[in-house]
């Protein structure tokens, strides 16, 4: 019983049955940890936390210089940009919006930029739901090459302060 | 087993260790025939009492807060969602659970091995610095000046209270653990018994042992937070902060794992009468645990900057998943004992008479196996899963993650110290519990509604629809489906509060007003009995018996599987992004 003092000699390796399920269980763990590594190598969607320490003045800074050199249009008085096919786009959280609208291109890669100027922020890209952290002095590099055309929304979901359900922002795709 | 005459004499002048030497303060159970250490018995009281009052504040902020998300309800004002999403996560997650694992501890390092408790002055010190901190952790939420989740991710800030507050908890958490290791050590000292300790101190040991390692990253990010918050430091790292919060945060959950399935096996035990097949696998999976989960602060860091591929892919597999594996064979174990015992009381028909014949009125044994089936099924698997590197891509703060925990931590963890508390209150309390029908009711009211909440929540994650939000609405992103997602949620939460305040209720009711067992053993709840044409010897040599968890085990495997893939299918679908 497992609140006595188990008899002398319970030190023994495990048969049958038991022994069979741990073998199975050992096996899928197995599996688990190399479908990672497999994935990293040969699946297309991976986090590999590309970063660089940046100052949120100075982030901010670059967000507006991208931001008046690849303005095409307005959508709700914020600039829609369009980056260069191939080039750096740059997003910026903060409470509670995300700046500028960007505009990219179908099978094109960009390099987006994300970071945030006050609190810690959740990029979540919907309907696709795609989610990534976003932190005030990193400057967090996702490699994305959108597949499917259309208005995708950008939902916070990392909680920073009362505003938070209505930080919203668009990126769409042509 | 039992003791003899040869045990050393106490110590002169002092309480005897052993609870079997004359003049040891403590009395002997008229149900188990186990001897009660006197001080153990009113620290378990008093932990138990704090526990349960946490778990009835945060039951309170549980239904507010599940009647807010559903969106056709929708009942707080914005700044009171958060400041009760707050309180609800420390009242339940850190207070209800950690007042809860001290009393287990007390128990675990004193009545099994007849050991008196080390000492009772430290176990004041304890529950005084968790009380103050718990309720100075409370009344700064609920004055609005701590409005940071239980998170409480940098650079938003709290009043300094706050962190203080969860300072003084961990650290009276710690003392209590130290409380624990010094019984275990003046029982082998004192050699209040022979050989190695029990099962059920074994798990709590694992458990004692983890937590020490994750009050101690408690320790490391909030003291530098709290210095920070009265402005005498600089502010620490974001970054640096959710890896080391989340030594603490996701660590604990560990400890709550150890306890639970501690507990698993102790009323295994209590219903029918099991014991573990094999001695050394449950106690190897305990270990397996200490050694492989102090890792598991990745899990939360999966998409931050900051942290590449190589670690996050060798931290969240906690190192080839060994940890998962101890969770694996407690699932064949636990269930397998259970099996081997009804078997041999002679409930042998098919692959699963056993389980129509279990002792299902008894709400101890219904409580385990949901708690069980829940932790198991649900949030093993979902765990398991959205902690894949690049799985969590499509998961990470969705209500995915939220629906994974409420079926770990409170399907699991909750309900097993719920069904334990049937046995807890008439064996250390003395009094048998009053209107049983409806407590034979309530681990199935508390089970099914924490499923509903767990899966409502999932599968709205499933969607995009954001945890910790106060309204989805607002983004337009959401359709009817999200919404019915976390409708079925809310009525899960109504549900599941409705057998939390019955349970409250049952505890409050039958400490006050509960028949006394004095001189009598307590009422019996239901447990397995052997019938006449048993044959005990037959099957307990048969390594095969167990056919019925055999099948089960292998469903689950068979689900395991199915939900994983079906998760990286779903990943291939998005956007390619490295």
């Amino acid at each position: 019983m497992s609140l006595a003092i188990p008899e002398r000699g319970w030190f023994k390796a495990p048969a049958g049955a038991e022994k069979l399920w741990i073998g199975l269980a050992l096996l899928w763990c197995l599996v688990m940890s190399v479908m990672m590594p497999f994935w990293h190598f040969r699946g297309k969607q991976n986090s590999r936390g590309e970063a660089y320490a940046v100052q949120p003045a100075a982030f901010q800074a670059r967000v507006e210089q991208f931001a008046a050199a690849n303005k095409v249009g307005e959508l709700a008085g914020v600039p829609i940009v369009e980056p260069a096919p191939g080039g750096d786009a740059y997003l910026l959280a903060r409470m509670w919006s995300w700046y500028p609208v960007l505009k990219l291109r179908q099978g094109e890669t960009y390099r987006l930029h994300l970071s945030a100027l006050d609190l810690q922020h959740g990029f979540s890209l919907q309907p696709l739901n795609m989610n990534f952290q976003v932190l005030p002095g990193y400057d967090h590099v996702l490699t994305l090459t959108p597949t499917s055309k259309g208005e995708f929304t950008i939902v916070c979901n990392e909680f920073c302060g009362i505003g938070h359900d209505k930080m919203f922002g668009k990126i769409l795709v042509e | 087993m039992s003791l003899d005459a040869s045990l050393p004499l106490p110590p002169v002048g002092g309480t005897p260790t052993s609870l079997a030497a004359p003049g040891a303060q403590a009395r002997r159970c008229e149900t188990t025939g186990l001897s009660v250490c006197l001080a153990a018995q009113q620290f378990i009281k008093l932990n138990a009492v704090s526990a349960v009052v946490f778990l009835l504040l945060g039951g309170i902020a549980a239904i507010l807060l599940a009647l807010t998300r559903w969106q056709a309800v929708h009942l707080l004002p914005v700044d009171w969602f958060y400041r009760i999403l707050t309180f609800h996560g420390l009242n339940m997650l850190i207070f209800w659970i950690l007042f809860f694992e001290v009393a287990v501890l007390y128990f675990a390092c004193t009545v099994p091995l007849k050991s008196r408790l080390f000492s009772r002055k430290i176990a004041w010190a304890s529950f005084a610095m968790m009380l103050s901190g718990a309720v100075m952790v409370d009344y700064i939420i609920l004055r609005g000046q701590a409005d940071v989740l239980m998170t409480s991710y940098l650079p938003l800030l709290a009043h300094p209270l706050f962190y203080l507050g969860i300072i003084l908890v961990a650290v009276g958490t710690l003392t209590g653990v130290f409380n624990f290791f010094a019984t275990l050590y003046i029982a082998k000292r004192d050699r209040t018994y022979e050989g190695s300790v029990p099962l059920v101190t074994f798990g709590a040991t694992a458990a004692a042992i983890i937590a020490v390692v994750t009050l101690l990253h408690g320790a490391i990010v909030m003291i530098p937070t709290f210095t920070y918050s009265m402005g005498w430091t600089g502010q620490p790292d974001p970054m640096w902060y959710r890896m080391i919060w989340w030594g603490l945060g996701h660590q604990s959950q560990q400890v709550n794992v150890c306890a639970m399935v501690a507990i698993w096996y102790l009323i295994a035990h209590l219903a029918t009468g099991a014991k573990p097949v094999n001695e050394t696998v449950c106690r190897g999976a305990f270990v397996l645990y200490i050694l492989f989960i102090n890792l598991a602060s990745a899990h939360h860091l999966l998409v931050d900057p900051g942290v590449g591929s190589a670690w996050k892919i060798w931290n969240t597999s906690y190192a080839m998943y060994l940890a998962v594996l101890a969770s694996m064979i407690h699932g064949f174990t636990v269930p397998a004992s259970v099996e081997m015992a009804m078997r041999e009381k002679g409930y042998v028909k098919g692959l699963f008479g056993w389980v129509m014949s279990a002792p299902w009125r008894n709400p101890a044994f219904a409580g385990f196996v949901l708690s069980l089936v829940i932790f198991g099924f649900i949030g093993g698997i979902t765990g398991v899963t959205l902690g894949t590197q690049q799985i969590n891509i499509i998961a990470h703060n969705t209500l995915r993650i939220t629906g994974h925990f409420h079926a770990t931590v409170v399907g699991g963890t909750s309900l097993a110290f719920m069904a334990v508390t049937y046995y807890v209150i008439p064996l250390i309390f003395r009094r048998d519990f009053i209107w049983r029908s409806a407590a034979r009711m309530q681990p199935w009211l508390f089970g099914i509604g924490i499923l509903l909440v767990s899966l409502g929540m999932s599968f709205a994650g499933s969607l995009g629809a954001p945890r910790r939000d106060y309204d989805i609405d607002s983004s337009g992103a959401f359709g009817p489906a999200a919404h019915l997602f976390l409708g079925v949620m809310g009525v899960g939460a109504i549900l599941a509060v409705i057998g939390l305040f019955l349970f409250v209720l049952l505890c409050v009711g039958t400490i006050l007003f509960g028949p006394k067992t004095d001189g009598r053993a307590m009422a019996d709840w239901g447990t397995a009995k052997a019938l006449a044409n048993a044959q005990p010897e037959a099957i307990a040599e048969d390594h095969w018996a167990m056919k019925g968890t055999i099948a089960l085990t292998f469903v689950f495997l068979a689900s395991f599987a199915v939900y994983y893939f079906a998760n990286w299918k779903a990943l291939a679908d998005v956007w390619p992004v490295r």
